[in-house]
């Protein structure tokens, strides 16, 4: 492991004002995956930033009947959280379905949506990755593939976002806060992920030294129902092979409102709006649910080893969906 | 303390346990040692060809880094029996993964630096890493693993497969699987005044010191290896692993203690696997379910450093009646990481596919499965002709057929349903040959009437220290708390590995011929014991060496309840329940947990565990235990063990059969053979991932 420098500042200002002054630092939450890639040497940074001491540990409730949920709020803390249970329930799903016990009280709200891929490639410094090293290549696409994306991948990058908790985020619209040096702002976590296209090093849209401070939660869609689902290699301690994050309010016996996000399709969460459209105003049935399945994975491009998750996330999709309804 | 005599089958606690949960029991990079330097090796990076340069500048010139040892500079070492011990000795590059360089430094985290400061450059060569049944390299080997012969042929399958009524052909597929126990093999190894000295994770110490005094040309005398407590070992520490070596290579280099603990992600390369295997399993049958025709054939790889062939077709040659049988085994040397012992090498393989042929025929026949394997039991062992010292496979299915519940299943497939869950049961025949290899133990009565055994075997987390006291507390008809076990240390009286599900009969076998005589001397003797306590040793090379004129093997039957979840393709096992004919079971309690953990690992082989080869880049793939999923909690329902007692006068004095490996052997299949009485779909390739089972849901 490289030697690098830490600091534990006092306050957010003086966090961002050390990250903006020290390119390569990186901010430190529960480190359940930086800690893990700066052993494995695809992390070196030159500073460490630890901001689990900072004021961004509450959940509180927002004005208009939502949620924010401070940075360093642990995974365990949130899901056990009661509005949490009681408001969104897909939210307490996902983090539950995440990693074990011991990695979810330590892990971050902030580090969860920062997770890195666990392409083998990516995680292995002796070889080629254009997500580690731009221009090297992707060996992934022709070699080990089989957990890798099949929407919105790229010639250069076929890697999946690992997390659960952004699905679930994107689901619900979430809203990422970013304090940076200059300034804050707001991105909703649908926008915040990148696909890889060019420059599949970049996993999202944070600018160099902005840190998030918390993420907020609209009020729950009146009535609705959520669920998530996710399907893996063994019962737990595994990322997803597809998941599926859901909320779904049926009025009369038909749609009122949807919303859909893929875990472990691509290489970020995967809010499903074609889906959506076809759902929006639609009969409640499986028969539309079904379409709305196609209308999504029509998009699909799978490699040779994982054409299953197309099938796998059609089969998820109209279960999902027939089961809230 | 209790006085009682501990009869041998009691479920005794085992002695360490104590130690373990609190931390206090000292594991081989654990024991603190002045001055003493860490190191960290430098894998390959091309998967063939040769080293062309070592640039060390860079390494050598991070702080706190020691040295570096290369080919060009490591000590020489003396020819090793095994080859892939020759560790920088020239440039040749067999594998990915393979070692080339070696890093010592004063503190472990400088020594990881400089092993990713090492620029190794390589001319590399084309290489091949993917076996196949066809491919060009296969040919057939002398032998298998364990001295088998790679082919047996008796009367005319060809022909009588024609003539059978029912005819079973199928191919199955086992991918690699990986070794990872909880402590990875490690070593802390120093040199005085020309004595090796190592304390290393290992499942036979006494290998260890004659494999290390072998390769460095000293005497035994002048080595000791010690293997106090060992976190697991499978297989993998079975022989003496590179890390061993190397840290007395670099200690001998440095003249300081150094320590060595493999890192994870590089075991998977150099702590051997189990190799990939194709089996083609060919039965034929009459309309009674009674086999006249039997073949299975067997392809895998093994690497350019040396042969190690899984003996996957050897257990036909036991299980059932077979008037007309060809077992074969093909191999080709390919490109990859030396293969190795892995629990039940062969048998947990070979039974996989065995046990789910025999389950298609019981499918085809109409027959009940148990039944069908009823019908099979033959008199005498089919291969050898020997009669066998005690067979009770067929009490162990009925009693797990009792115990299961299983008469009362309607064997019609894919017609329960519970929910999203497709639910179906399975059973599958076990078995694992009863081996046992020479030992010597020290017995030693003092004067105040407390006992002590001496014999270097290893307590892998089996509970060896507690069985070996309970065997010598039953010779000398006392307490097992009266009797201090003093093991895993190679200056005690020679002994085998843990290995084979050999380790309790081998040593235990000296351990009784030492007390017995001990008691015999302290009947004879008249008075006090003197001050300096009585000693026997016995040794049991004679004993052991004799060729039995028995087939001697333990067996079992495994039944499962599995759910299929219909949507998803998620497979997980509700229920499993194995009974075992395994001799005496000589610890009721650690035994358990032996059978219990081979089952678990069985859960693992069937539905979680595989791993694939790059072909680009000639590696595993699953190199860490976030990509190779061993079983977590959740995937392990209610487990149940069971035993019938086994009276078998052929063994050894304790009556006992090894059960160290029988619980992982035919646990797939007992799985497999479920999941297709839940779908009707029969798979073929492990593990039972959902991408496998997803094209079989409706």
């Amino acid at each position: 492991m490289k030697p690098f420098g830490y600091l534990r500042p006092a306050s957010v200002t003086e966090a961002v004002r050390a990250g903006a002054s020290h390119p390569g630092a990186r901010f430190l939450g529960g480190g359940t995956n930086l800690v893990d890639l700066m052993k494995l040497g695809v992390e070196t940074p030159g500073l460490l930033i630890d901001v689990t001491r900072l004021p961004l540990d509450r959940t509180e409730p927002t004005a208009d009947g939502g949620l924010r949920v401070g940075a360093t709020v642990r995974n365990s803390d949130l899901a056990a959280h009661p509005l949490v249970r009681e408001r969104y329930p897909v939210l307490t799903q996902a983090l539950l379905a995440g990693a074990s016990g011991q990695l979810r009280n330590t892990a971050t709200t902030g580090g969860n949506l920062l997770q890195r891929t666990r392409c083998p490639y990516f995680q292995d410094v002796s070889k080629p990755c254009n997500k580690r090293v731009p221009g090297t290549g992707c060996p992934a696409r022709e070699g080990a593939h089989r957990d890798l994306a099949v929407l919105g991948h790229s010639e250069n990058c076929v890697a999946t976002h690992p997390s659960d908790l952004s699905a679930a985020l994107a689901a619900l619209d979430a809203t990422v806060e970013l304090h940076g040096p200059e300034g804050e702002r707001t991105v909703p976590v649908t926008a915040f992920h990148r696909l890889p296209e060019e420059n599949p090093d970049q996993d999202t849209v944070i600018r160099p030294g902005e840190l998030i401070t918390a993420v907020t939660l609209p009020p729950a869609p009146d009535g609705s129902a959520q669920l998530y689902r996710k399907v893996r290699d063994r019962a737990s301690y595994a990322f997803a092979l597809v998941s599926l994050a859901a909320v779904l309010t049926v009025r009369d016996g038909r749609v009122q409102h949807a919303a859909l996000a893929f875990g472990g399709l691509a290489h970020r969460p995967w809010r499903a709006t074609a889906a959506e459209a076809v759902l929006r105003d639609a009969p409640a049935t499986p028969e539309t649910y079904a379409r709305a399945a196609a209308a999504e994975l029509a998009a699909a491009r799978p490699l040779r080893d994982n054409a299953f998750k197309v099938d796998l996330a059609r089969r998820l999709t109209v279960d999902v969906l027939t089961e809230l309804t | 303390m209790s006085h009682a005599p501990q009869p041998l089958g009691a479920p005794v606690v085992r002695r360490e346990a104590r130690e373990k949960v609190t931390g206090s029991a000292r594991y081989a990079v654990e024991h603190a040692l002045p001055d003493c330097l860490y190191a960290w090796p430098v894998p390959a990076t091309v998967p063939s060809g040769r080293v062309t340069a070592v640039r060390t500048a860079d390494a050598l010139a991070l702080p706190g880094v020691h040295t570096v040892l290369t080919h060009e500079n490591a000590p020489r070492l003396q020819e090793p029996d095994d080859a892939t011990l020759a560790l920088l000795q020239d440039d040749r590059v067999p594998h990915r993964g393979w070692y080339v360089a070696l890093v010592v430094a004063d503190s472990l985290e400088a020594a990881r630096a400089g092993a990713d400061a090492v620029v190794t450059e390589y001319a590399r060569e084309p290489h091949d890493v993917l076996i196949s049944e066809d491919h060009p390299g296969l040919y057939t080997p002398e032998k298998a693993n364990g001295g088998y012969p790679a082919v047996r042929e008796r009367g005319d399958f060809t022909r009588a497969f024609e003539d059978a009524g029912v005819r079973i052909d199928t191919t199955y597929r086992i991918s690699p699987l990986h070794n990872h126990p909880m402590e990875p093999h490690a070593t802390t190894a120093r040199w005085t005044d020309g004595r090796l000295t190592v304390h290393d994770s290992s499942q036979g110490s006494t290998t260890v010191r004659d494999t290390l005094a072998a390769v460095f040309g000293i005497d035994t005398d002048r080595v000791t290896a010690i293997s106090e407590h060992v976190g697991g070992g499978f297989g993998s520490k079975g022989t003496p692993r590179p890390q061993v070596v190397l840290a007395a290579m670099a200690a001998l280099h440095t003249g300081r203690p150094v320590k060595l603990a493999l890192p994870r992600r590089q075991m998977p390369a150099v702590v051997g696997h189990r190799a990939p295997t194709v089996h083609r399993v060919r039965i034929g049958a009459g309309d009674d379910g009674v086999i006249t025709a039997l073949s299975h054939e067997v392809t895998t790889h093994t690497s350019t450093v040396k042969e190690f062939v899984e003996q996957a077709a050897v257990p036909a040659r036991t299980m059932y009646t077979s008037p007309n049988s060809r077992t074969t085994h093909r191999v080709a040397a390919l490109d990859v990481p030396s293969p190795s012992w892995m629990r039940a090498p062969g048998e947990a393989s070979g039974m996989y596919a065995l046990e789910s042929a025999m389950d298609e025929l019981a499918c085809a026949l109409g027959i009940d499965p148990v039944e069908l394997r009823v019908r099979n039991e033959p008199a005498t062992e089919p291969d050898s002709g020997k009669p066998f010292s005690s067979r009770n496979l067929v009490a162990c299915l009925r009693e797990g057929a009792r115990r299961f519940g299983w008469d009362d299943r309607d064997r019609r497939p894919a017609t329960r349903q519970e929910g999203r869950w497709l639910l179906g049961t399975g059973v599958a025949s076990a078995t694992y040959p009863v081996l046992v290899g020479p030992s010597s133990a020290c017995a030693y009565a003092a004067a105040d009437g407390s006992y002590r055994i001496e014999v270097n075997a290893t307590d892998i987390g089996t509970g060896a220290r507690t069985v070996l006291a309970q065997i010598a507390a039953s010779a000398l008809s006392t307490a097992a708390d009266r009797v201090r076990v003093v093991l895993g240390d190679s200056d005690l009286p020679d002994a085998p590995l843990a290995g084979g599900s050999s380790g309790t009969a081998s040593w235990g076998w000296a351990v009784h011929k030492a007390a017995a005589r001990l008691a015999a001397e302290i009947a004879a003797h008249s008075g006090p014991l003197p001050a300096e306590g009585l000693t026997v040793r016995a040794d049991t090379r004679e004993e052991t060496g004799a060729e039995s004129p028995y087939a001697r093997h333990a067996f079992g039957a495994h039944f499962a309840e599995t759910a299929v979840d219909s949507l998803t393709g998620e497979v997980r096992v509700r229920r499993l329940l194995g009974v075992y004919a395994a001799g005496r079971i000589l610890n009721a309690r650690t035994a358990r947990s032996q059978f219990i953990g081979g089952m678990v690992m069985g859960i693992g082989m069937a539905l979680t565990e595989g791993s694939t080869l790059d072909p680009v880049y000639g590696d595993f793939t699953a190199s860490d235990l976030a990509s190779y999923h061993v079983p977590a909690c959740a995937d392990v329902p209610a487990v149940e063990a069971h035993w019938i007692d086994e009276d078998d006068p052929h063994l050894n004095p304790m009556g006992s059969k090894g059960i160290g490996e029988i619980g992982i052997v035919g646990t797939a299949a007992a799985i497999g053979n479920a999941v297709r009485h839940a779908t009707g779909a029969r798979l073929t390739e492990l593990p039972l991932t959902p991408d496998k089972v997803l094209p079989y849901l409706p």
